[in-house]
């Protein structure tokens, strides 16, 4: 079973977590108009064969969001951190309103 | 080649079987073709027969890294249906199915395609309102559809959970009379012998590397067993479509994910048809073998690894406790999985890509068996012409960018919940 070390909870089954899918898809300003970015941003990924940096959430434990790095061949986990660190996933993304 | 005929199985009896010749020429990798196909499942052989046999192209190699049909060809759970009812998906995959009906003989080749019929079933009152939708929408296509009530079901599929305790009741369901199954593997021998008699080289063990580049056009590949040039270079990898389109520099709106299926001990006849569950992702259908095949939800995060997990194996098992409470006494026999090529919209692209030279041909996510016909056929066709069919017209790239999604399920581009 993949198991992911949850940095406030320590190692959990996967199941404990919802997926987020890939972290290094960064949102474009809500006032940009273009729409090339848009779709790229909403729409196109690099999904590698190899290491994803990926978003978790551990729905059933702490509740926070982690940024996951994992391989897609073997699965193994190479690095766990809070995703706050980092950037926010991208349902939560805060953009200031002036 | 041998025809295949009652008469030539019954001359070979005789002779005590030892007359057969091979299939197919496994093939040496020539230095160069008109055409060249990564990737030896159900599509590019497809693509290679129907471009030897509808545009007269013969001068064509399918490079395959493993054995053909090694991929999700030989992995999936075999379900040919055409209930769809978006634009662009109902015309295209009814001509799969019409195809389909014609293809052992077309091939001289028994794919074992058989129109047992497929059962989408419904759990509530507005489930059975969008059966009905959906069914009237397949009808007005041309498509066979017929809504059945709950006793219709019952009469059809006996072994379902219709007890006062069923965690989902059965309301009814939208039958497809002629949809059902075909036997994977013979898909790929088929195509292969067809491909193979009119010309096409099909190169086993011979994995693409990268490809030849001359002035920012594709000419060629380079592989395992050397570099071939080509003037067009066609993918039709499946799971590995973002994997090859990144080699050409693309980024695509495919996720790459894992999806299971499973296999019982066999038993007696109990299923006549193949059946989906309305409340959960969960699959049903009996094998001539007797098996029960099962398939159900991916593992949902992205994978490149052709095998499963287990928590997806609980909750396929779970699915089909619910629906047919007799396979608690069965034992699963064997569990396996493929890599889908999870499209942004749950739909394929079909098209000339954006480097000039090379086509692209994926995102057919966990329904590209029933596919493999028409997907050849219009593959072949847009590489032959340099423009699509009208049956893949729709499935172009840059749909995401003019928000022409096609959309089936209204789910919205996470790819792990389609
Ligand atoms: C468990 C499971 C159940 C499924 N059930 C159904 C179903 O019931 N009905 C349905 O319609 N669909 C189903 N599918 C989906 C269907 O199997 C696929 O969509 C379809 O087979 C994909 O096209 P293909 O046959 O050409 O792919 P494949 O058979 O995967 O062919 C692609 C080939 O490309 C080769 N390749 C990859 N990279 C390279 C390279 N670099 N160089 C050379 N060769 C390469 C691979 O080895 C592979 O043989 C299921 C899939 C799975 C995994
Ligand atoms: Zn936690």
């Amino acid at each position: 079973m993949l198991r992911i070390t949850c940095p406030y909870c320590g190692e959990r089954d996967y199941v404990e977590f919802g997926y987020g899918g890939d972290a290094e898809n960064t949102m474009p300003e809500l006032s940009d108009t273009d729409i090339g970015r848009w779709a790229d941003y909403v729409f196109f990924r690099n999904d590698p064969k190899g290491e994803h940096a990926e978003f978790w959430h551990h729905q059933h434990g702490c509740r926070q969001w982690l940024r996951v790095v994992r391989n897609t061949v073997t699965h193994e986990v190479i690095s766990v951190r809070p995703a706050s660190e980092t950037d926010a996933p991208t349902q939560g993304k805060q953009v200031e309103v002036a | 080649m041998t025809h295949y005929s009652a008469f030539s199985l019954f001359k070979e009896a005789l002779r005590g079987n030892k007359g057969w010749s091979r299939a197919w020429r496994d093939a040496e990798p020539k230095p160069a073709y008109d055409v060249v196909i990564i990737g030896g499942g159900g599509h590019g052989l497809a693509t290679a027969y129907y471009l030897a046999k509808e545009h007269g192209i013969t001068n064509v190699a399918v490079v395959e890294k493993g054995y053909i049909g090694g991929g999700n060809t030989g992995r999936n759970t075999t379900i040919v249906r055409s209930n769809y009812m978006i634009d662009g998906n109902t015309s295209f995959y009814e001509h799969s199915m019409k195809l389909w009906e014609g293809m052992s003989r077309d091939l001289n080749f028994n794919v074992m395609y058989s129109p047992r019929g497929q059962i989408n079933l419904c759990h509530s009152p507005a489930q059975m309102d969008a059966a009905m939708r959906r069914g009237n929408i397949m009808r007005m296509n041309g498509i066979d559809a017929e809504l059945l009530s709950r006793e219709a079901v019952m009469k059809r599929v006996p072994i379902l959970d219709y007890s006062a305790n069923a965690r989902f009741p059965i309301h009814g369901g939208l039958l497809q009379e002629r949809a059902g199954t075909a036997r994977h593997d013979a898909v790929a021998w088929g195509y292969a012998r067809g491909a193979s008699a009119r010309g096409v080289d099909i190169i086993q063990g011979c994995e693409v590397t990268g490809y030849q580049w001359d002035r920012g056009r594709i000419v060629g590949v380079e592989t395992t067993r050397g570099p071939i040039k080509a003037k067009k270079v066609a993918m039709a990898v499946a799971g590995h479509t973002s994997h090859m389109a990144k080699m050409a520099g693309l980024r695509l709106p495919i996720e790459t994910h894992v999806l299971q299926a499973f296999v019982t001990e066999a038993i007696k006849p109990v299923i006549d048809c193949v059946v989906s569950f309305g409340a959960v992702h969960f699959y049903i259908s009996q094998s001539d073998k007797g098996g029960l095949v099962l398939g159900g939800d991916l593992d949902g995060h992205n994978s490149y690894g052709q095998r499963g997990d287990l928590p997806i194996v609980e909750e396929n098992m779970a699915a089909a406790k619910a629906l047919v409470p007799l396979v608690s006494r069965l034992q699963l026999v064997r569990h396996w999985a493929g890599v889908m090529d999870m499209s942004m919209d749950g739909s394929p692209i079909m098209c000339k890509s954006p480097v000039e030279g090379l086509y692209i041909n994926g995102g057919w996510c966990y329904g590209g068996f029933k596919a493999t016909p028409a997907s050849g056929w219009c593959y072949a066709h847009t590489i032959a012409t340099e423009r699509p069919h009208a049956l893949n017209a729709r499935f172009t790239l840059d749909r995401f960018h003019r928000g022409y999604q096609i959309d089936e399920k209204g789910m919205g581009p996470t790819p792990w919940a389609h």
